[in-house]
């Protein structure tokens, strides 16, 4: 039902403000529209009612002492979400911060031994090197960065197909009754814990596919990518399936009626218009597999090895800060490090996610005006 | 939608049947990869499944025994994070919906911290756990009241519960929002004309009318608590302790954790392989009983509500 919530008079993702409403009380337009916007409920949840501005706008009297108290306690409540990302990035980065400033930590490392190619003692050529734990520690990035890459990558590819597909399928032929079996199990697939997937790469899914691709290195980039794509498939097809049920009827209608077969009318009318909630799908996929820590701590084999090859043995940014903190000096250079990378983790995702909420922000709006 | 109207009558068009036959087959695999998992859990993980397996503790390394300790720090765990998470999110929720403006800069900025709250990886948790409510908070603590001994500045319980409460935030945020915008406009402006004040609204008609949407954000938060790992890799979540934790500032085993320890640092793993897949078994029964609550709860609620609606 959430593709008829799109009501053709209904001014675009709700930016009427109540000003531009004649104050009246009753009637509302719609009474029996539910007023989620069909992305509402994802990610963002924007739903927003016209009529509940209305009812704010009955109350011009002052309020009762306890009703603004009652009121000021809850907008405090709302902020913590606001305190707890300000403070989580506060925190990470003041842990990061002596690798700018500390002397004791420069002797050991600096952002520069970090980002460029150094020639160690011992070694025939510059290398990159991650090695925080010998004579000589050695906090080369690079290594973690392509790792983290690399095993990204290989998620995307086998999951964004997968899930944009199952999410065609289920929106467009599946009959109800597929549907009602379909989107529940994917839900399920949504609610295993990525330590179980981990455990699965691990301990059954490394071993098949040693035998039937006879990998060198049991545990590798290619079984890590993989078991981080059933991560990934229930992100890209939630939000996909939701965005192409939210293409509206009359694009449909108009298609069919000028002759499309359905398989037009998806690949030319449907896909194109719901394009940027598929690429929000694609942006919020590739924000979990970044920042994924069990599945890549159990299944990547943890060698941090800067090499282009799938079949080696990889070590991811959030697998490093899992596998090593817990042994590290408090405030030492090693610990700065980790924290250093926890910021590099904190930004990209931030960004990513930054851009995929535009892009279902910008889906929505188009998706009023059109209709 | 028009699913089943536009359906074409004539024989289906090759680009359909390429198209239909493509798109089902991606969904099968879907399908197929989650009875693979489930399959090969339940099949290796059923045999060890005994009631002493869900009583007992741990012994012999690891090896025999069971994981009630970690069913019990899990379960702690959950508990401490929902009665952290559960008002906080629900009051966003009320804010957002019933009293913002939806144009205002504040409640924009709020609407970026919960999407991005939902984006940050869980191991930046933990490490705000460990930066943020072990050393500064637990830390701060041990100075003031305990002369600077070790109580609440270490790894523990309540600061695994609440950096856990912060992750899951988004999750009761986003659910109750769907559930106050499936209450009907109409009983607001109802509540309103018989001169009731903004928050008695909320609190008496809007409220009990969206409890069951906030029970499923609450249930899904708990599947969500319950099977991280990462955030409490660093904020409490102990390998194996000799008793279960009696106060807020002790340590605590956990299923997730007991999982990954057996898995990769298990130093017999034929012997530990019985015991590992039991223990995944119960943390899978766990979640998906909790997600097919979820959805049970959902679908009656808007079974309920469509009919009211008509």
């Amino acid at each position: 039902m959430n593709g008829n919530n799109i009501e053709p008079t209904r001014s675009p993702g709700g930016t009427s403000g109540p000003g531009a409403l004649p104050p009246r009380p009753a009637a509302s337009p719609h009474p029996h529209v539910p007023t989620t916007t069909p992305l509402g409920s994802l990610s963002t949840g924007i739903p927003q009612t016209t009529s509940s501005k209305r009812v704010r706008r009955l109350e011009s009297r002052r309020p009762h002492l306890t009703e603004r108290l009652t009121e000021l306690t809850i907008k405090v409540l709302a902020y913590s979400s606001v305190a707890a990302i300000v403070l989580i990035f506060l925190f990470i980065a003041k842990e990061a911060w002596p690798i700018f400033t500390s002397a004791a930590i420069h002797r050991e490392v600096t952002l520069a031994k970090m980002w460029f190619i150094q020639q160690w003692p011992g070694y025939d050529a510059p290398e990159h090197v991650w090695q925080p734990v010998s004579e000589i520690p050695k906090y080369a990035v690079w290594p973690l960065i392509v790792g983290t890459i690399k095993v990204t990558l290989i998620a995307m590819v086998v999951a964004v197909p997968l899930a944009i597909s199952a999410a065609v399928f289920v929106s467009q032929y599946a009959g109800r009754r597929t549907r009602e079996i379909v989107k529940p199990a994917i839900e399920f697939l949504a609610g295993i814990p990525s330590v179980v997937l981990g455990f699965f790469a691990l301990m059954v899914m490394a071993s098949w596919f040693q035998d039937l691709f006879g990998f060198d290195s049991r545990l590798n980039a290619v079984v890590a990518g993989v078991a981080l794509s059933f991560a990934v498939i229930p992100v890209v097809f939630t939000v996909c399936e939701e965005a192409l049920g939210a293409v509206p009827r009359s694009y449909v209608e108009a298609s069919a009626a000028l002759g499309a077969a359905r398989w037009q009318t998806i690949v030319k009318v449907i896909l194109p218009a719901a394009s940027p909630g598929i690429a929000a799908s694609i942006a919020l996929g590739l924000g979990r597999a970044f920042g994924e820590t069990m599945i890549v701590l159990m299944a990547s084999g943890n060698a941090a090895i800067l090499s282009a090859n799938p079949a080696e043995s990889v070590r991811t940014l959030s697998a490093t800060i899992a596998a090593e903190l817990a042994e590290v000096v408090f405030g030492g250079p090693h610990y700065t490090v980790l924290f250093t990378l926890a910021v590099l983790l904190f930004i990209v995702t931030f960004g990513i996610n930054f851009v995929g909420d535009q892009a279902i922000a910008r889906m929505k709006r188009k998706m009023g005006v059109a209709s | 939608m028009s699913r089943s109207s536009l359906r074409p009558s004539r024989w289906p068009h090759v680009g359909d049947v390429v198209l239909w036959l493509a798109t089902g087959l991606a969904t099968l695999l879907v399908l197929v990869i989650l009875a693979v998992i489930l399959i090969d859990v339940i099949k290796n993980g059923a045999p060890r499944l005994t009631l002493g397996f869900l009583t007992k503790a741990p012994s012999d390394g690891m090896t025999a025994g069971g994981i009630f300790p970690a069913i019990f720090g899990t379960v702690a765990l959950v508990i401490l994070m929902t009665i952290a998470a559960l008002p906080a999110g629900v009051a966003t929720a009320i804010y957002l919906h019933e009293y913002a403006s939806p144009t205002a800069w504040g409640t924009r900025i709020v609407r970026i911290a919960v999407n991005n709250l939902a984006g940050v990886p869980s191991i930046v948790f933990g490490l705000f756990g460990l930066g943020f409510f072990v050393q500064f908070v637990g830390g701060g603590m041990d100075k003031i009241f305990y002369g600077g001994d070790k109580v609440f500045g270490q790894p523990a319980l309540i600061w695994a519960a609440l950096t856990m409460a912060i992750l899951t935030l988004p999750v009761v945020i986003v659910a109750t929002e769907e559930a106050l915008s499936n209450v009907s406009p109409d009983v607001r402006l109802a509540s309103a004309a018989l001169g009731a004040t903004k928050f008695q609204t909320v609190s008496r008609v809007v409220l009990p009318q969206a409890i069951p949407g906030i029970l499923t954000g609450a249930i899904l938060a708990i599947s969500r608590g319950a099977g991280e790992v990462a955030p409490i890799l660093f904020t409490g979540a102990a390998y194996f302790l000799p008793t279960l934790p009696h106060s807020l500032h002790d340590q605590f085993m956990q299923l997730g954790y007991h999982v990954y320890v057996l898995a990769t640092q298990s130093s017999d793993v034929d012997a530990t392989r019985p015991l590992l897949y039991a223990t995944v078994l119960v943390l899978l029964v766990l979640t998906f009983a909790l997600n097919a609550s979820a959805i049970l709860v959902r679908s009656r609620m808007r079974r309920h509500l469509s009919r009211s609606h008509g």
